[in-house]
Formats: C-alpha cells, structure tokens, sequence
C-alpha cells in the first residue's frame, strides 16, 4: 500500500511541475515567434509602431522566460528523482534527445537571449535581430526535441529489449520519426501560436476599450485577430489528424476521450455525460447517433472501440480523459469561432469599434492556454497505465523514494511554485495593464 | 576505429559539470555576496554584471543533467534518489534565484525589491550549499542493489558533506568576488578586492581539509594518492595550487583586474582534477564504474556527434554573448 501511494505521490508532483511549466515554454514560443515577426516589420516598413510593440512585449518575454528555465530544470532532474527506475531502462533512448535538445536548443536560447533582451543599443540592428531570430529557431528545435522524446514514448519504435527490460536504441530516425511525431509536434506548436495569439488580441482589446483610437493597440489587436482566424481552423484540422493517428495506434485513449466503453460500429457521438469506470457506462450521455464514427473513422459505420476490450489493469481512467478532451474541443471551436467573427468585423471597419467582439477577446485571454493543458491531460492520462506505451508501465518506472519524502517535495513545489509563479504572473499581468509606450516617452533602455 | 565511447563520455560530463561550477559559480558568488553588500546601487551593478549571462551558465547544469540520463542512466537513476531532499532543495534554491534576478527589478514596493533580493541571497547560498553536499554525498559512498539506490534517507548527511557544503558556498563567493573585482570599479571593486582575500584564504583552507579528509573515506582513493604510479599523476595538483595561490595574492596585491578571477578559476580545476584522480574509473562510488553505468554504444556515438560538432559552435557563441557584454559595468546603466 505504501508503494502505491508513493507512485500516485510521484505522479500528482509530475503532473503538477509539468502542468505549471508546459504553459511556459509555449508562452515562451509563440511570443518569440511574435516578435521576431514584429521587429521583421519594423525593418522593412520603419514603421515606428512594430518596434514600440517589440519593445513592449520584450519585458513579458523575459520574465516569463525565466521562469520557463527553471522550471525546466527542475523537470530535467526529475525523470532521476522520481523516476529512476523508468531513466535507467529508457535513459539510452530518450536521453539523447534530450542532450540534442540542450545542445541544438537550449544553448542557443540562453546564449542570444541576454543579447535580445539588453544587446540593442551594444549591436547593430541586424545582429541583434538575428539574435531574435535564434532564440525563436531555439524555441521551435525545444518543442523538436522534447515532442519526439514524448511521441517516442507514446508510439515507441526502432529499439530492442534486454532480457532485464532496458531499451536500446536501434534506428535513430525510427524513433524521432516515430508514428505519432508528425501529428504533435505541430498540434503543440499550433497551440503555443494560438495561445499567444489570443493573449495578444485580449491585451489589445483591453486598450481599445480605453482609447479606441491608440493606434498601438489596433495593430495589435488587428494582428492577433488575423492570426486567430488562420491558426485556429488549421488547428481543429491537425486535431481531427492528430486524433486519427492515436484511434490507431493508442485506442483506449480515444476510447476514454469519447466516453465509449463498448465497442461498437456506427457508434454515437457523446456530447455530455459523466463515464463511470466501475460500472463501465456513461450516465447522463447526451449523444448523436452515428456522429461518433463519423468524425473518428470519416464513415457512418466506422467502428469505435470500447473500454471493455482491453483488460481492467490496461485501461486509462475514463473520467478526466473525457473531461479534458471536451474542454479542448470546446475551446478550439470557440478560438474559431471568435477568428471568424473579427474577419466578419473587419469588412466595413466594425473592427475596432464592436464592443462585442473586445469583450469576446478579452474573455478568451486565456482560452489557448487553458485548452493546451486540458490536451496535455488528454494525451497523458490517456495513455496510462503505461510510460512508455504497452511496454512499461507507469507502476514500474517509479524510484525507490518514500512516501513521505515524495509528499514532503510535492507540498515544497506547491508552495514555492504558487509563490515564484503567482507573483511573476502578477507581474506580467502589471505590464500588459499599460498601454504601450511610444519610444519618444518611453524611459531608457 | 575502435573509440573507447563511455570515457569520452565520461571526459565530456565532467566537463559539462566543470563548465556549470565555474560559470554558474560566479553568479551564485555574487548572489551569496548580497551578505555583504547591502547597498541598493551597489546590488544593481551586481546583478547586471550576470544578467546578459546567468540563463547561460545554469544550462550546463542541464547538460549535466541530461547528458548523465543519456550516457549514464544508472548513474542518473541512482545518484538522484540517494540525494533526493539535497537535489529538491538546490532545484528550489535555483528556481527563486533566477526568478529574483528578473523580478527584483519588477518589484514596485520598497518591501518587494528587498524580498527578491533576499531570495537571490537565499537562493544563492542555499543552491550552492546544497551542490556541496551533494559532491560530498557522492564521493563518501551511495549504497546501491538490484540497479537501485538502496540507502536510506538521510545517508548522504555526514560531517564530510556538510565540510563540501560550506566549502563550496565560501569558494563560489571568492569567484563572485573575483569576477566583480574584474568587472566592476570604484568602492564596490575594492571591497570586493577586500572578500576576495579572506574569501581566498578560506577556500585555500577547505581545500586542503577536503583533500586531506578524502583518501580517509575510501582505501581505493588513498591508493591512487598515495601509491605508485598514482602519486606521479596527483603530486602537481598541489604543487600547481600553490604556485597559483602566489599569483593569486600578487593579482590582488597588485590591483590587478583579471588575475585574481583566473587564479580562482584555476583552484577550482585543480580540485576537480584532483577529484577525478580519486574517483576514476568509479562514477558513483563505491561500486559503479564508468563502464558499467554506460549506455548502449548506440546511444553514445549518436549524440556524441552531435556532441562534437555542436559543443565548439556553442562555446564560440557563449564566448560572443559575453564579448557584446564586455568591460566595466557601470552605476545606473540599466539593463531593465
């Protein structure tokens, strides 16, 4: 009993430090990518407006950045700390694209970001926009990197066995390249972009209320607005993908995410209901008949697998799978929904002026974000019981550490955590509540 | 070609770890010499002497890391559930001394800016303590079955631990001390002129105490020091300490600006020479060797190309971020 509960403790503090970090890096990758974009149109068009938003947004970046590092420390010596059995076996495999991740991606992040951040009066604008250049490449080689090391162990392939259960490496490519790679690696990046975008268009928004004709806040806003609109629907798009490639390859988990427990063809599409492991049905289910096979196998009569047809002891949790999953989609439609309505404004230059349209962005502030987490849980609760999928389970990846050492480090990142991350966010929240500063009245540098 | 790949590799970690403990050294000294500088604009300059560059210095602590999950998972796998509570801690320590540095200058209240400045000097002292307690847990022993720490959890708890814990907390704050005297000027350059002195006696102090005291923890580690041919490899290390220790006090007393940081930084080399002369072939002492810890050569040779061509490029562009940042830092050039 003290074993399991130490597992559920390792896990609880896994899932809680990830959680709390994985909206950094996205923060951190989409607004990199952002600013890149802007100081690209200060360069070419002089425009003062872009440099003064790249301004802007630079002082978010960095403190958020910071907290991405360490917090991303922590996680790259927690795999050892809790999980120290699963390092040993799958160290060999992952490892690697982890050190590739730190040589190709970190480094080159942390080396150019002093130089973006405080280089611009030391460097002339071409470097120092290279050095903007890099730490946004840096961003996306991150997201590269870790995303094959997570498909890896999602979809595993290219290694071997030893008797005693260790992994060795035996195609490279087979294993970044792995099935599930190229359907996550860009439903992440997508959703780091559209995250951003939403923020960006919220904060926008935020300002036109006040002064509907600050210029500064138009051109955020307008950029935002377009992003939303072309990002969202080529999202809902690479998720319909996405989420094809795990009916495939990791069936329990769409059957958890769609609240089926018995296999079926022509199966409905739950809309509500509440799944209930124990009993094996979902109460309360508001369905549409045959919607379920439709949107899962594109046929009327496709067939939908059940939890039923997997053993007890290999089945993820149903409830939170379900959950999250429709917290995602729900999000992902509304994110389209609002794309869509700021190009309807634009036509006749209702842009800026619907009170409807700033009080929806600034509603869906954190809209990206929200549904990026709920998708996390999708795909990792989704695949328990296992760490690495059908070949480890989670039970046998976990370090000899008690539970009260486990619990005592839990209730430790909690703490600190909501005190380090609470006040940073305040911070953030402090300078997005200003309206942009021209440069003329802007302090120095 | 027959490339011995777990000693490259092991040649590669320990260099990874050196580069973190003296690059990241540096900054967590400075951050432990809020002790003793109180001074709002004295602290300002401080801090802008490693902002461009800490983020930097503390992502070899995750080539570390990582490169010892890739190349030596037994070790990762063992070494981290041995020192669970000290790693916890020092990750803790880091997380608010990096925040700090970013949100002291964010602070609007007189309260809030000292609280962060007290996370950096917490942070620091705490970061740094706890990476000594972790070399001494490592060094004196971790008890290992069945590929698993087998320990319990207070074993890395020892006078030899806490001795590295507050000896690595005296040697980052000469470094910080060193590297302001080379990159600041005015009183807070004498002043630190001043730490670094006393900073440098301690450290030369602790040094010889740890030095003596390993060869007592482990017969195999007397043998290398003491035995033949192991005394012609370990003799120079004190030789050459003391004939830095001479450059060293004729940097300071001389004023000098670089000398004293590189007479430092060289201590720190030899006593991480000196340390691999005792522990190799060992990894996690008393009964893992670097062999037995290795990944699949597989595994090795795949990020070692990666190692070998990337590791030169990311040394020249660290080299370029601290070259824009170069010279003096001076008061009120503000960064934020």
């Amino acid at each position: 009993m003290s074993a399991f509960d130490a597992l559920l403790l390792a896990r609880l503090q896994f899932a809680f430090t990830i959680a709390f970090h994985i909206v950094l890096p996205a923060f951190s990758i989409g607004l990199a990518s952002y600013l890149m974009v802007l100081q690209l149109l200060w360069l070419c068009t002089g425009r003062q407006v872009y440099i003064d938003l790249f301004r802007y947004w630079l002082k978010p970046f960095a403190t958020v950045f910071a907290m991405g590092v360490v917090s991303g420390l922590v996680m790259s010596y927690e795999f050892g700390l809790n999980w120290g059995r699963f390092s040993d076996k799958t160290g060999p495999v992952i490892g690697p694209l982890m050190g590739y991740e730190v040589l190709t991606a970190f480094f080159l992040e942390s080396g150019f970001l002093g130089v973006m951040l405080f280089g611009m009066g030391r460097v002339g604008r071409g470097l120092h926009f290279a050095a903007t250049c890099l730490v946004a490449v840096g961003t996306l080689t991150s997201a590269f990197w870790i995303l094959a090391a997570n498909s890896w162990m999602q979809t595993p392939q290219g290694t071997s066995l030893t008797p005693d259960g260790r992994f060795v490496p035996a195609d490279w490519a087979a294993i970044i390249f792995n099935p599930s790679f190229f359907y996550r690696l860009p439903h992440m990046v997508l959703a780091s972009y559209l995250s951003v975008a939403c923020l960006v268009g919220a904060v926008g928004a935020w300002h036109l209320r006040r002064a509907p004709a600050d210029g500064h806040a138009r051109t955020m806003f307008s950029m935002a607005m377009w992003m939303t609109a072309l990002v969202a629907p080529l999202q809902i798009a690479v998720g319909d993908l996405h989420g094809l490639n795990s009916l495939r390859y990791q069936p329990a988990k769409i059957a958890a995410a769609e609240g089926h427990y018995q296999t079926r063809a022509g199966a409905p599409l739950v809309l509500f209901g509440v799944p209930d492991d124990a009993r094996e049905r979902t109460d309360y289910a508001v369905e549409i008949p045959r919607l379920g096979s439709l949107v899962l196998t594109h046929a009327w009569n496709g067939t939908v697998p059940g939890l039923r047809q997997w053993p007890p002891a290999d089945r993820p949790p149903a409830l939170p799978v379900f959950v999250a999953f429709r917290i995602m989609v729900g999000l992902g439609l509304l994110m389209a929904a609002l794309g869509l309505a700021g190009l309807v404004m634009r036509r006749g230059g209702r842009l800026y002026r619907s009170r409807a349209l700033r009080n929806a962005a600034i509603l869906m502030a954190p809209a990206g974000f929200v549904a990026l987490l709920a998708g996390w849980v999708v795909t990792e609760v989704g695949r328990q019981p296992w760490t690495v999928y059908g070949l480890l389970r989670t039970a046998d990846s976990v370090s000899p550490v008690g539970a009260p050492g486990v619990g005592a480090s839990l209730a430790a990142f909690v703490l600190v955590y909501a005190l380090v991350f609470g006040t940073g966010l305040s911070f953030v929240f402090r300078l997005l509540r200003r309206p942009v500063q021209p440069a003329a009245a802007s302090p120095q540098e | 070609m027959d490339l011995d790949l777990p000693l490259i590799w092991a040649g590669l970690i320990a260099f990874a770890v050196l580069a973190y403990v003296v690059l990241d050294g540096f900054d967590l000294g400075v951050g432990i010499l809020f002790a003793a500088e109180r001074g709002d604009a004295a602290r300002d300059v401080m801090v802008n002497t490693v902002a461009p560059v800490w983020d930097g210095n503390e992502t070899w602590l995750v080539l570390g890391g990582g490169g010892l999950f890739a190349t030596f998972p037994l070790a990762y796998s063992v070494v981290l559930p041995a020192l669970y509570p000290v790693i916890i801690a020092m990750l803790l320590a880091l997380v608010f001394r990096g925040v700090a540095f970013e949100f002291r200058f964010r602070a609007e209240s007189r309260a809030g800016r000292e609280a962060w400045d007290l996370a950096i000097l917490a942070g620091s002292t705490l970061a740094a303590f706890c990476q000594g307690l972790a070399l001494g847990g490592m060094v004196q022993g971790i008890k290992v079955a069945d590929r698993q720490y087998a320990g319990g959890w207070w074993d890395w708890l020892t006078g030899f631990s806490l001795l590295c814990g507050c000896a690595v907390v005296i040697g980052y704050a000469l470094l910080g001390a060193c590297w302001l005297v080379w990159r600041t000027e005015g009183g807070l350059q004498r002043r630190c002129r001043r730490y670094a002195g006393t900073l440098g006696a301690a450290t030369l102090g602790l040094i010889v105490v740890v030095s003596l005291w390993t060869p007592m923890l482990n017969p195999a580690f007397a043998a290398r020091w003491f035995g033949w041919p192991g005394i012609l490899l370990a003799s120079p290390v004190p030789l050459l300490l003391v004939v830095l220790a001479r450059l060293f006090w004729r940097g300071l007393a001389r004023r000098r600006d670089r000398a004293p940081f590189l007479c430092a930084l060289g201590w720190f080399v030899l006593g991480y020479a000196g340390l691999g002369i005792s522990l190799y072939p060992l990894i996690v002492p008393p009964s893992i060797t670097i062999r037995q810890a290795a990944a699949p050569d597989e595994s090795l040779l795949f990020l070692l190309v990666g190692a070998v061509v990337l590791l030169p490029v990311v040394l020249a562009y660290t080299g370029y971020a601290y070259w824009v940042f170069r010279g003096k830092v001076r008061a009120g050039e503000h960064y934020h």
